[in-house]
């Protein structure tokens, strides 16, 4: 075995590798001879910057793409997958990072989909719905298999996608950020499932940009750089400095909220908003819920999954119709208006979907940045191309989007590049509110300390911010005010001197961890 | 002409050279342009000659300006079944109009003159389109239900209007003021048919608004992904209301070209041709799911299936063969397209 940097503490065997494994995509060398080990029974977590090259060696390895070279060893024999299906038939399957449900199916055709039991009169469904229960009684997740995909929050969709590699009985199973949309107790609860699965002698790969949730779950680290392994250590070896040192080259710290000015004026107010359930059930995701938050302050909004934020937020944007309340922006009222009017007026909200809500695929990632700031760059019937392009650039060096310009594809993008993207369209309307709905999923905590510091600096000059996330941490590090959201309500309200364990019992959360 | 290097730049970004890839992948529609010319010519000298040319290029007008309409509609993620309808009620109203409008009360008949029988006829074909696209943003009638009711529609009011009939004399007369319908069909500015400087100005215009003006990085935005648009602040219903009354318009234009090219209107006139539309917009290498599509490809497109049935009838080739290899070379275009597109997929 060559290259690997650290000596290896082998004790499991090693039932799928890659050896010198490289991928190029044209002039883009994500992966440049790289050599990766799965131990049985073992979680193998892979570290790394986005764009460093993880989702790629993760697809090389369940046979979603090629290499361009190296070789791929399955119980120390060599094999060339040619796709997934003959992948997974070998006993690999993977969670993508992308979600890849069919949005108009039900949960239960999604999860048996391209596997459908037979029965003696066509597909079995009862039989299919039977194992879907139990599948998701494991994740102790209520969802109804019936239910069609789309219908379910981010967060359930995950879920589904979890169920579907579960259900496969793989021996290999490769997990590329499947946390990022869930709470903390359904982390929890998967946790709990790769313990069983590891006890029972499945292999895990495991990816996530949350670090400390990752050291909980891993026997073995790898770090990938620039698409090359940087380092390797058993668990008990490292620790969180060790990670992002190896990661990132210096140590990042989210820092504390900014400081050292006065709050303006009241930039943006709620007044008993109120949103009807869009789904047409018969009660209010979000409650008459007032708020004020003035130029120059940073609140977070902490809650659970399906405490109500994400359907406050875009009713804020524009997106929802409330059924009653208004919403106020530096003393205007603007209820009526549509979500172009609420944007030039300096209201501006960065989704939580980026795939479903905050990308056109078929653009380019300049296309992409500009599409919310069109304006700025049109005189008279045209589009200024040099205006345009200065916007562009000026907004991929402030996410820091690592591409190769411009006239890129959006798909070429790494998935935590995507949504420095989706941020950065909004920040280039130059908002004098800016709405955040969990935002740092999928960025490293390079990205991360970035968006923050933009954040920041943009809240010194007076912009208001309002930050909706499920992770007390970030809300710790941010925020001056925080607020816990629950069942659509206003549940509690601190200032940034508050303990993490104070939030959480706030929101109806079980402090276990 | 100029939004051709506009276009590119602006999809490849400005430091990027020009890739060969690309380059053929759009390039499939014209190199079978290039492929039929030349087999045409070598099997007839009549082919290769400037006025043939000039012929051709006036039929395909009448495809062409409703494939442009058809376009828009597409990049947007839609579809406008409505348009060969459309075309045969704008022009058998313009051939009414032309005929003279009784009014019974007053005890006259009005002789509009050519002008006014021209912006009405684009109003009526505006209002049509308009009543599409509020169907389908408003409403929330899936688009090919929409235009395909209204397709039957359109049609019947047509047969309703002439009875079934055709009206035939359409050139006017001048102690009434109103000469000049055929102006459009037979008239030439500087050696062109006119039908064919108004397709080139049309698609010159359209170009320039796809590659340049805001509403055409709306369209393409809302046709790739109309929740991402809204959420940008795209106004995608206005935007799916505008292009359906484009398409509506430039069927309304060509019905006038062709009534004129005919000197008669029937209510018969333009059956099927919104699948010939639909077809140019596929041959020149749009998504029917929208968001990806040129006018450059469109125009390829509609001249591909033009000089290819004008090039078998000059050969002599019986018209149902024509039938067969016109729909052999649409299913050939776009297969190379997936075959191309495929096999990137594969290696990437
Ligand atoms: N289809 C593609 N075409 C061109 N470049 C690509 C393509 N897919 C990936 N890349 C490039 O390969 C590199 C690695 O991407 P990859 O998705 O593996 O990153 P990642 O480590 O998973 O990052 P993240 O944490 O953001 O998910 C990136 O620079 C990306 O731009
Ligand atoms: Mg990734």
């Amino acid at each position: 075995m060559t290259g690997t940097p650290a000596a290896k503490p082998d004790t499991a065997e090693v039932v799928l590798a890659a050896r010198n494994v490289a991928k190029s995509y044209g002039q883009i060398h994500a992966l440049k001879g790289v050599n990766f080990d799965i131990h049985r029974g073992q979680v193998t977590t892979l570290f790394g910057e986005n764009g460093a090259g993880k989702s790629t060696l993760m697809k090389i390895l369940s046979g979603v793409i090629q290499p361009t070279s190296g070789e791929i060893m399955l119980d120390g024999q060599p094999v060339a997958f040619t796709n997934s299906t003959e992948a997974r038939d070998r006993g690999i399957s993977i969670i993508h990072q992308e979600l890849s449900l069919a949005p108009n199916l039900s949960v239960r055709d999604n999860i048996f989909m391209g596997r459908e039991i037979k029965g003696p009169m066509g597909v079995d469904f009862a039989e299919e719905e039977r194992q879907v229960r139990k599948l998701l009684e494991e994740l102790e997740e209520d969802i109804d298999p019936l239910t069609p995909v789309e219908e379910l929050r981010l967060g359930q969709q995950q879920i589904v996608e979890i169920a579907r590699a579960l259900s496969v009985d793989s021996r290999i199973l490769i997990m590329d950020e499947p946390t990022s949309a869930l709470s903390a107790t359904e982390v929890e609860v998967l946790f709990k499932v790769i313990r069983d699965l590891t006890a029972k002698g499945v292999s895990i790969v495991y990816i996530s940009h949350h670090l400390e949730e990752a050291l909980q779950i891993t026997n073995h680290a790898v770090v990938l750089r620039d698409g090359t392994m940087t380092a390797y250590a058993p668990r008990a070896e490292i620790d969180l400095e060790w990670i992002v040192r190896n990661m990132v080259g210096e140590n990042y710290d989210l820092g504390s909220p900014p400081g050292g000015y006065d709050f303006g004026k009241v930039a943006l107010s709620l007044r008993e908003v109120t949103v009807a359930d869009p789904k047409g059930g018969d009660y209010n995701v979000v409650d008459k819920l007032s708020l004020d938050v003035r130029a120059g302050e940073v609140v977070c909004i902490y809650g659970l999954m399906g405490a109500g934020r994400t359907e406050l937020l875009e009713t804020v944007a524009g997106r929802l119709r409330s059924s009653g309340g208004e919403v106020v922006l530096e003393g205007k009222e603007v209820s009526h208006l549509s979500i172009a009017e609420r944007i030039a007026r300096g209201l501006a909200l960065v989704p939580e979907d980026r795939q479903r809500d905050g990308l056109v695929q078929t653009m380019t990632v300049g296309q992409n940045l500009s599409l919310a700031s069109i304006a700025a760059f049109t005189k008279g019937l045209f589009t200024q191309r040099k205006a345009e392009q200065a916007l562009i650039d000026r907004t991929i060096k402030e996410v820091t989007v690592k591409t190769s310009g411009g006239g890129a594809a959006i798909g070429s993008l790494s998935g935590g590049n995507q949504q420095k993207v989706v941020i950065g369209k909004m920040l280039a309307t130059q908002p004098k509110v800016i709405m955040l709905d969990e935002p740092s999923r999928g960025i490293d905590i390079g990205a991360k300390a970035e968006v923050f510091r933009l954040l920041a600096e943009g809240a010194k000059r007076g912009l208001a911010v309002v930050y909706s996330t499920s992770e007390v941490g970030e809300c710790l590090s941010i925020a001056h005010r925080i607020i816990v959201m629950h069942k659509g309500r206003i549940s509690a309200e601190f200032d940034s001197t508050v303990t993490k364990e104070q939030i959480m019992a706030a929101s109806g959360e079980s402090v276990a961890a | 002409m100029s939004d051709t290097s506009i276009s590119r730049t602006a999809a490849k970004g400005s430091a990027q050279p020009f890739s060969l890839v690309r380059l053929l992948l759009e390039g499939r529609a014209f190199f079978a342009l290039i492929a039929i010319v030349a087999v045409f010519s070598y099997l007839s000298p009549n082919y290769l000659t400037v006025s043939n040319l000039l012929i051709m290029a006036s039929h395909v007008a009448i495809y062409g300006i409703l494939a442009i309409g058809m376009l828009l509609v597409i990049l947007n993620g839609g579809i406008d079944l409505s348009v060969g309808s459309v075309l045969a009620l704008c022009g058998v109203l313009a051939g009414a109009m032309m005929q003279g409008i009784e009014l019974p009360t007053f005890g006259v008949i009005l002789f509009p003159p050519v002008w006014a029988v021209v912006v009405l006829t684009c109003a009526i074909g505006g209002l049509v389109g308009a009543l599409n696209g509020a169907l389908i943003a408003w409403f929330k009638v899936p688009a090919f239900v929409a235009t395909l009711g209204v397709m039957y529609v359109a049609r019947g009011v047509a047969l309703l209007q002439t009875n079934g009939l055709t009206y035939n004399n359409l050139s006017g007369r001048p102690e009434l003021g109103n000469t000049g319908f055929d102006w459009l069909g037979f008239n030439r500015l500087a050696g062109i048919p006119i039908s064919v400087v108004v397709l080139a100005t049309i698609a010159v215009l359209t170009g320039l608004m796809l590659s340049r003006s805001s509403f055409g990085r709306w369209l393409y935005a809302s046709g790739g992904n109309e929740r991402a648009a809204d959420l940008s602040g795209v106004p995608v219903k206005r935007v799916k209301i505008t292009v359906y009354t484009i398409s509506g318009i430039l069927a309304a234009v060509a019905g006038l070209v062709l009534s004129s090219q005919l000197t008669s209107a029937g209510p018969t006139a333009g059956t099927t041709y919104e699948l010939t539309a639909i077809a140019a917009v596929v041959i020149g290498g749009a998504a029917l799911t929208g968001g990806r599509g040129t006018v450059r490809g469109t125009m390829l497109g509609a001249f591909v299936i033009g000089f290819l049935s004008d090039g078998l009838v000059i050969i002599g080739v019986s018209s149902y063969w024509q039938t067969v290899f016109t729909g052999a070379v649409i299913v050939l275009a776009v297969l190379m397209n997936s075959i191309q597109y495929g096999k990137g997929g594969r290696k990437s």
